[in-house]
């Protein structure tokens, strides 16, 4: 036990340099020789590329290359490819259009990448591509799931007819179809699900380095899985053995899930320093960074709630079009199938569920996992769904909401959309979050706001999402091509010190911190003793990095199997040393006892003793050093409730938070003020998504919101002061009991943002209000419903 | 961003003398909007006319019942003068909500002036103070200073040196931000001074302009319900994802009645 063990809330280990810029980010590496490269990028949504021309570039100052995409398929480097294959309802698998890091005769998206220019300065770079003519012969274009889906429409790939990826069905259509017909009451909506564009405020960069001595790569990425960057580009672009490529995630400023997909700027540093036979450098732009990073969301649904008269739900069915642009990114074709469609069951009992999804290909950026990752789109239609039956049965909302809870008794839960749910205790959350909130003294707070001319309304979400990804064997029976299990290494140095090796990556999430108490915790030590390695697939063995709140139920785990590992090495050579029998040796508070005795060695005594194994165990390897890797039983399952209270200037439609409390179930607790973290980012990001962010093509695939100036990000100001609270269960399935934190405020939040507006506008007779609920979207609700009624 | 060559002339008389010996000149001022421009590639200035180090441009002082503020000075040296808090209140509450910290300290009036944005906030109290912009040459009426989108009267080497503002008796700005940029979706400065009642609208149109039906009604009785029932037409306004023509005519009103009960 340690003082800065599991449940302390120590400050950050890696803040201090962080705060005091001593961080290394990619682009602040610098290489003796270095070049730079500039991508030459497609201004049109969708354009036949007929001739690029490119001697003038060649010939401008420092330039060392121009490459194409006819250079690159020359050089046989291979396509992008995609990690997850999903197959239609009628078997046929998904249309899977190859991937180039250059495209070669077609543009599909504004920003594709087309040729790349190096350089010996990052200016010589960009001005010469300037230099670069393409002859483009545009091509009709679509932007939106509407555009994609109408008869006719132009295609994006001439093998997918309909622009469709793949149609696929989750749960028991005649049993769903039973329980509509049964129905007393059935409520639909219509939502669309908002598209997203990261912006982590590190823009993506990379470093490329090849040794021609001995034939090795390495690459420097902001990633937020170095190993899956590393076997993508071994195995599919280069044809090299992994051992011949090594990929470094060093300081990593942000993610949200735009940094795990791997891309091609990383292939193309590493290929041009071969062909130049330099280091080359690439950083984003902000401007690249919208129209190359990966969105997120973009669905359009219709959803479905049937109950009985005592307003038990019976039946559920969602239909939703899915966008996923104009190739298939990393992660792409799991976000709104199994990310998505296993998560309707909620937090409720409903016996039938039905959902289905049509992916559709469109000339815009490609769409993949964003923090949250399928789980909002869900909880959001679904949390819709159940306020907009409330107020068509008259049943109160939270009530309705407690009437249908999967209960404390009832867990293990099956849903009946493929998810077994380990424990939980919903109502506990709801009560939490409904005290914290001030839920029952609301009517007074509204009355007082319309003295002032103002609309206030309060909402509630409650949720479960599934995260800890993901159990290796069901997930390749779902589609993935990779396994979802963890690494960890412990390495014991002679006089006691631990430094450990993490297949996650920490790009905000603090796990140097949080692994290093794990540590503490488990072997006594204090803080300072422990170093945690990630990030380098030369140091750590393996890992699949960090997304889907998996570091610490995965990742944690590995450490905490690994740990056992060499407590129980420990143990034989302290019963050595002891000269005990080694059932009579505990591990306690740090140090090896012989039981009910006080002779005891401490742990850096055993651990001195395995590098100088003078006196030692026969039979037994000197040193102390352990790996495990920890594949998850199941997926974890944390819950909570969200409670939103909006004010509306109902004269320009402006939504302010006033409050928003969240009451989340992540499990045990690590860091409260890394998870009390987490859970403020995620929120700011769900209110975000609810009421300013949204990427707006116009129909010919233009990227309207390409700046910051037309991309309305989160500001402080925007933001109430949060209020949040743990309430625990503990995952009954991994060694930690911890079910992750990094999504859960992102998932939460917008329903009960958009929940609150309604509730807000409800007396005027608004029923719905799209996200993000602009001003003026807002305002037309309000004027909508005044014409009407 | 391409290469360019820095000037930095020691007096008025220099820096335009400067710009008019280079046709691909530009002045620079606090750098706000010239430079991002720069760096998106879309204006390319052979030279760069520092006025950043020009004494003549500079300092805030009360001239008889007219305010006097240097082309130079900053927003944020604006918003927090004594001088332009108790001569024109309202023009240091405006000043103090131009983008954020980093933009007021950098940013010039001139500089905004001679922009033009069609969603900055000065064109609004220039417009509406019945202002007058000075310049190396003459005077030119605020009536007759902004022609349209990113236009002035200004010629090609002409050079804002300040702008003389009558006193209203009183005047306030209600400025409904862009979500995303924060520029003025719509801005709406009332005044009412020695020139009767003026009210300049900002951000909804393609060019700052003065809202005539509106004057016409708070002529008659300068308070909020004298707009009631009262609409700018749509036609000609600016409409984008952020806000429609007619969202932004909507606005209009709402924020002049609220610029109006500022007043109060």
């Amino acid at each position: 036990m340690s003082q800065d063990g599991i449940g302390a809330a120590v400050k950050r280990k890696e803040d201090r340099r962080f705060l005091t810029g001593a961080g290394h980010y990619t682009d602040d590496l610098s290489r003796p020789g270095q070049a730079f490269l500039h991508v030459v990028r497609s201004p049109f949504a969708h354009a036949r590329v007929k001739a690029i021309r490119a001697d003038a570039a060649r010939r401008a100052p420092g330039v060392l290359a121009v490459l194409t995409g006819a250079d690159l398929a020359r050089e046989k480097i291979g396509n992008i490819p995609t990690g997850w294959l999903i197959h239609s309802k009628d078997g046929t698998p998904m249309v899977e259009p190859p991937h180039p890091a250059l495209v070669t005769d077609r543009v599909r998206h504004v920003g594709d990448q087309v040729a790349v220019v190096v350089a010996a300065t990052r200016d010589q770079a960009r001005e010469a591509a300037v230099l670069v003519e393409v002859d483009y012969e545009e091509l009709p274009a679509v932007a939106s799931v509407a555009q994609a889906v109408a008869p006719g429409a132009p295609l994006v790939w001439g093998q997918a007819p309909g622009n469709t990826c793949y149609d696929w069905t989750l749960g028991d259509e005649a049993a769903t179809d039973a329980a509509f017909a049964k129905a007393k009451t059935v409520v639909s909506l219509d939502v669309v699900n908002n598209r997203l564009i990261p912006n982590a405020i590190e823009p993506r960069a990379a470093l490329g380095e090849y040794d021609r001595a001995t034939g090795d790569y390495t690459l420097h990425t902001t990633s937020q899985n170095p190993h899956l960057t590393r076997l993508l580009l071994a195995a599919f672009s280069f044809g090299v053995p992994e051992h011949k490529l090594r990929v470094v995630a060093p300081d990593v400023g942000g993610g949200f899930g735009s940094k795990i997909f791997h891309y091609a700027e990383e292939l193309l540093v590493l290929w041009a320093a071969r062909t130049v036979g330099r280091p080359v450098r690439w950083t984003a732009q902000r401007s690249e960074s919208f129209m190359s990073d990966a969105h997120g969301r973009d669905h359009v649904s219709h959803g479905e709630l049937a109950l009985d008269a005592d307003g038990r739900f019976l039946g559920l069915r969602v239909r939703t079009v899915a966008n996923l642009g104009a190739y298939l990114s990393t992660f792409a074709p799991a976000v709104p199938t199994y990310l998505y469609g296993t998560l309707f069951a909620g937090c409720y009992r409903t016996p039938a569920i039905h959902v289905s999804v049509r992916t559709v290909f469109t000339n815009t950026v490609p769409v993949d996992a964003y923090r949250g990752a399928g789980r909002p789109e869900a909880v959001f239609l679904l949390e819709r769904l159940v306020d907009t039956a409330a107020r068509a049965t008259g049943i109160d909302r939270v009530e309705l909401r407690r009437r249908n809870f999967v209960q404390p008794d009832q867990f293990p839960y099956q849903t009946p959309v493929a998810l077994q749910y380990d424990s939980g205790d919903y109502g506990a959350t709801l009560a939490a979050a409904l005290d914290k909130a001030g839920w029952a003294g609301f009517e007074a707070r509204r009355a007082e706001a319309r003295t002032r001319g103002k609309l206030r309304g309060i909402g509630l979400s409650t949720y479960v999402e599934a995260c800890g990804l993901a159990p290796s064997a069901l997930a390749g029976a779902l589609g993935a091509r990779a396994g979802l299990y963890e690494s960890a290494g412990v390495r014991v140095d002679p006089t006691g010190s631990v430094t450990v090796f993490t297949g996650t990556h920490s790009h905000g999430q603090g796990h140097e911190t949080t692994f290093a108490q794990i540590v503490a915790e488990k072997l006594g030590l204090p803080l300072d003793r422990v170093e945690v390695v990630h990030g380098d697939t030369a140091r750590t063995s393996f890992g699949m990095g960090t997304y889907g709140s998996r570091s610490l139920a995965v990742g944690g785990s590995a450490l905490v199997t690994a740990l056992q590992k060499v407590i129980d090495k420990g143990k034989k050579i302290a019963a050595h040393l002891l000269e005990a029998g080694e059932g009579d040796v505990v591990f306690e508070g740090g140090r090896y006892v012989v039981a009910g005795t006080d002779r005891a060695k401490t742990f850096a005594e055993v651990a001195f003793a395995a590098y100088v194994p003078h006196k030692y165990p026969a039979g037994l390897e000197p040193g102390l050093e352990e790996t495990a890797f920890y594949d998850p039983k199941n997926f974890t399952y944390p819950a909570g409730c969200h409670v939103c209270e909006v004010e509306i200037d109902p004269e320009t439609g402006t939504t302010r938070v006033v409050a928003l409390t969240a009451v989340d179930d992540v499990g045990v607790v690590i860091n409260p003020m890394i998870v009390e973290g987490q859970v403020h980012g995620g929120l700011a990001q769900g209110v975000g998504q609810a009421l300013l962010e949204g990427a707006l093509y116009d129909d010919a695939g233009q990227l309207l919101s390409g700046s910051f100036l037309g991309y309305t990000m989160p500001r402080a100001s925007d933001l109430p002061a949060w209020q949040v609270a743990t309430r625990i269960t503990p995952c009954t399935h991994n060694p930690l009991g911890s079910k992750g934190v990094g999504e859960v405020g992102a998932i939460g939040s917008p329903p009960a943002v958009i929940n609150a507006v309604v509730d807000a506008l409800a007396h005027l007779g608004v029923r719905h209000v799209d996200m993000p609920a602009t001003p003026e979207r807002v305002w037309r609700a309000i004027r909508g419903a005044a014409a009407k009624g | 961003m391409q290469d360019f060559a820095f000037l930095r002339p020691e007096s008025v008389a220099a820096a335009v003398a400067a710009l008019k010996a280079r046709p691909d000149a530009k002045y620079l001022g606090g750098g706000q909007s010239l430079i991002p421009v720069m760096k998106l590639g879309l204006s390319m200035p052979s030279d760069l006319v520092a006025l950043a180090g020009l004494t003549e441009l500079r300092g805030i002082r009360r001239d008889g019942k007219t305010l006097v503020v240097g082309a130079g000075t900053t927003h944020a040296e604006v918003a927090a003068s004594p001088e332009v808090r108790a001569a024109v209140p309202a023009l240091a509450e405006l000043a103090g909500h131009i983008g954020d910290p980093q933009v007021r300290n950098r940013g010039t009036l001139g500089g905004s002036l001679a922009h033009a944005d069609p969603s900055a906030d000065y064109p609004a109290a220039v417009l509406a103070l019945g202002a007058s912009v000075v310049t190396d040459r003459r005077t030119v009426p605020a009536d007759a200073f902004f022609t349209g989108m990113f236009q002035t009267a200004l010629t090609a080497d002409e050079l804002v040196v300040a702008v003389r503002f009558p006193e209203p008796e009183k005047a306030a700005y209600a400025k409904f931000p862009h979500p995303a940029s924060r520029f003025a979706l719509v801005g709406v400065m009332v005044a009412k001074g020695p020139a009767g009642v003026r009210v300049a609208v900002t951000g909804a149109g393609p060019c700052v302009f003065r809202a005539a039906p509106l004057e016409a009604a708070l002529s008659g009785r300068f308070a909020p319900e004298a707009l009631d029932g009262l609409a700018v037409p749509e036609a000609g306004l600016v409409g984008d994802p952020f806000g429609s023509a007619e969202y932004r005519a909507h606005l209009v009103v709402v924020l002049a009645r609220r610029a109006v009960a500022a007043c109060a």
